[in-house]
């Protein structure tokens, strides 16, 4: 059947194949991203050079980053109480924020004349954490090779990755929407605060539910105490 | 830094969001056995007792007709223990003989002077020779007295414009340095220690606390209080000492309890302080938290905020130990400011106190004075307490293979004791065993010291593998070079081959 397929259309590849070209072209073109972040954004919203697996593969990605950062970079460097650091609460405290985040900028951006969907800005974000996880997964073993009192070239690195990524989250999200840097700016302080109400509401949603299923539980026992 | 707020935040949020408290709070413990320490992570360690009870002395064990009333302060001088009975104006004179406390006299009157009574006497010193100085407090002097209690002379009100005239001159605190000069705690008086010349002449005021006053106090009373407002509240000013305690060295260690939470937490306040001859505090503290006592305040009834260091006093090798009145605790800390054990409580059982108010040594044993109960406590080392001492003398003498042998009993005592690691690490560190000083520095994250044992480490481990590592970077430079090489000449041939074919 594969052949066939192949003998009639000879120019192309198996559909397999050009799924993982296509992914392997989009996690490559996050090195031009970073590089050169007004054109690199603009292509990979506009021009679809960027793909959503390619985007959660570097979400992936970060998040281990800060599970092995937490774990593995060297006591003198890190703080982190290994007896209390609950893993899956870590990611999860990164992960659902993360996702909030974008969830309030779409939500915010689609009434303001924002031109990126959903998926835009997912990917768009997801592209901004690449030099996080590329210069912080590599220091975690430089933390061990070096001591305390060397360490200004870590923290200064460490620093870099940080500001890196918030600049690019800054110019990817201005090229997806194509806003100006003004409107960014404005629109990133909005995400922060609509954040807070998707999370208030999600907070008030459960604690009705939680509510209304304790009142049909108690009306149950109720009526079940009363026919007995 | 900025990564931790960040995910500080970002965590924040997600317990909002699940609902499920913080691990990082619920395990902050208050302390539940009679000693205790603080580990890296500023959570409660229980420990062995450090000290126990030795002796618990009543007015009635040392014969008194008159009870004692409101006790205010001790002083040992070599074997003597010196009480100052402040409510019944007097002063009591014990000697140690073997291991009891009898009393020698009652010293109530002095001669050579109009006044040879007191009126309050609140706190009192004697030097090197015997003579005894001695806070009367409402007769507003300080009276220095010869081991026979005859006059010598007397410091009073200074005459002097800096020192405000209206106000009275109650000293409530001494201590005199080897060469006869004298800095008091006055009552009302917030510019620092009265010093005054052995010739009692006056010479100014050592070691003001700094003004403090926070964000909020400053706005209201510099930009929105009215003149009137202004002249009805308090200005700022600079906080009292609590006590004072003069060290072989003859510096002041100064402790303070007049402070906001907030200023304690971020060591702003200094409740415990070492003040040098121009009133600076050069006190050490190398550890993750300052020495302010407790770093956690359960609340009971009569027990709330921060510890309240009323006295301290300094053992040898610049180790003190601080009395908090708050929660009835004494706390030891090393000269780098390590905590080395804290112990008490508050109650009526034997150990415990109701209202401490004085702290003193003789040699290594403590005594503490209730100034409710109206008795002193001898506490005495014990066997894990000495052995701390003893390690840390070992150490500052030199002897670091003796010092490294006592920590590791320390540590069969207390294996959460942080200073016995780095001790037998920095032993280890001589020796050359820089793997093994690592694990221990690393077992009492001493950062500095791993980070010293761990460049030898890094230079021998370095030298011994040179080798293969300079043959791994040929590897990666060379060979890719030859394949390149070799490549290059193949194509070159096979263009040649081609070329023969055209033709």
């Amino acid at each position: 059947m594969n052949a066939a397929k192949l003998a009639s259309n000879p120019g192309t590849m198996s559909p397999a194949k050009e799924k993982w070209n296509r992914y392997w072209e989009s996690i490559r073109y996050a090195f031009h991203v970073i590089f050169h972040p007004f054109d690199g954004f603009w292509d990979l919203a506009h021009e679809k050079r960027g793909t959503i697996a390619a985007a959660t593969t570097f979400l992936v990605l970060f998040l281990v980053t800060r599970v092995v950062t937490l774990m593995f970079t060297n006591f003198q460097f890190i703080n982190a109480p290994l007896q209390y650091v609950n893993v899956f609460e870590q990611t999860a405290s990164l992960l659902f924020p993360f996702l909030i985040l974008c969830l309030a900028n779409w939500s915010l951006t689609t009434l303001f004349e924002g031109k990126g969907r959903f998926s835009d800005i997912y990917i768009a974000m997801c592209y901004a954490l690449v030099p996080y996880v590329i210069i912080q997964l590599p220091l975690v073993f430089v933390s061990n090779i070096i001591a305390f009192d060397e360490g200004a070239f870590y923290n200064v690195l460490l620093s870099v990755s940080v500001i890196w990524s918030v600049l690019l989250i800054f110019v990817g999200l201005m090229q997806v929407h194509d806003y100006s840097p003004g409107k960014t700016l404005i629109f990133l302080v909005a995400t922060v605060l609509g954040a807070m109400i998707i999370i208030f509401l999600i907070l008030v949603f459960f604690s009705l539910l939680g509510d209304a299923v304790s009142f049909f539980i108690s009306l149950y026992r109720e009526i079940a105490f009363r026919l007995n | 830094m900025k990564v931790k707020s960040r995910l500080l935040a970002l965590l924040l949020i997600i317990m909002m969001l699940a609902g499920f408290s913080s691990a990082y709070a619920a395990d902050e413990g208050y302390p539940t056995a009679y000693t205790y320490n603080y580990d890296y992570w500023g959570d409660v360690r229980e420990s062995p007792d450090a000290y126990r009870v030795d002796q618990v002395l009543y007015g009635t064990d040392l014969g008194l007709e008159v009870a004692m009333k409101k006790p205010q302060n001790l002083f040992v001088r070599n074997q003597d223990l010196y009480v100052c009975d402040t409510g019944n104006n007097r002063i009591l004179q014990l000697r140690k003989t073997g291991n009891t406390f009898a009393l020698v006299r009652i010293i109530d009157t002095i001669q050579g002077c109009d006044v040879t009574t007191f009126n309050n006497p609140n706190d009192l010193f004697v030097d090197e020779q015997d003579n005894i100085y001695i806070c009367d407090t409402n007769n507003e002097r300080i009276v220095m007295v010869d081991k026979d209690l005859n006059f010598i002379k007397a410091f009073t009100k200074p005459d002097d414009p800096t020192f405000d005239q209206g106000t009275s001159f109650l000293p409530h605190k001494l201590v005199v340095d080897v060469s006869g000069r004298v800095f008091c705690l006055a009552t009302n008086i917030n510019k620092g220690m009265v010093k005054f010349e052995s010739d009692t002449t006056f010479t100014g005021f050592v070691g003001a606390n700094k003004v403090s006053y926070n964000l909020y106090d400053y706005i209201w009373k510099r930009f929105l209080s009215t003149e009137a407002q202004r002249a009805q509240q308090e200005s700022f000013v600079p906080t009292e000492y609590r006590n004072i305690y003069i060290d072989d060295e003859s510096f002041i260690y100064a402790t303070n309890t007049s402070f906001s939470e907030y200023d304690l937490l971020y060591d702003v306040a200094q409740p415990i302080r070492r003040l040098n001859g121009i009133g600076n505090d050069i006190l050490i503290k190398n550890d993750r938290y300052p020495p302010i006592g407790d770093l956690y305040w359960e609340e009971q009834s009569d027990q709330y905020g921060p510890s309240k260091l009323v006295d301290i006093t300094v053992l040898g090798d610049d180790i003190y130990v601080a009395l908090d009145r708050t929660r009835g605790r004494l706390f030891g800390y090393d000269s780098q400011g390590i905590m080395l054990w804290a112990f008490g409580t508050k109650g009526n059982s034997e150990g415990a106190f109701n209202a401490a108010i004085a702290l003193e040594h003789m040699g290594k044993d403590l005594i503490v004075l209730d100034e409710n109960e109206c008795n002193i406590t001898v506490f005495t080392p014990t066997e894990y307490g000495s052995l701390i001492y003893k390690a840390s003398e070992a150490y500052l003498k030199g002897d670091y293979d003796g010092s490294a042998a006592l920590w590791e009993e320390v540590l069969k005592f207390n294996a959460n004791y942080n200073l016995a690691f780095i001790g037998i690490g920095r032993a280890l560190l001589r020796q050359d065993q820089y793997k093994e000083a690592m694990d221990y520095f690393e077992m009492a994250r001493d950062r500095d010291n791993y980070g010293r044992a761990f460049r030898l480490y890094r230079k021998d481990w370095v030298e011994q593998n040179i080798g293969w590592m300079i043959a791994v970077v040929v590897c990666v430079l060379v060979i890719p070079l030859i394949i390149k090489q070799v490549k290059k000449t193949r194509w070159e041939v096979e263009l040649h081959e081609r070329s023969k074919v055209g033709k």
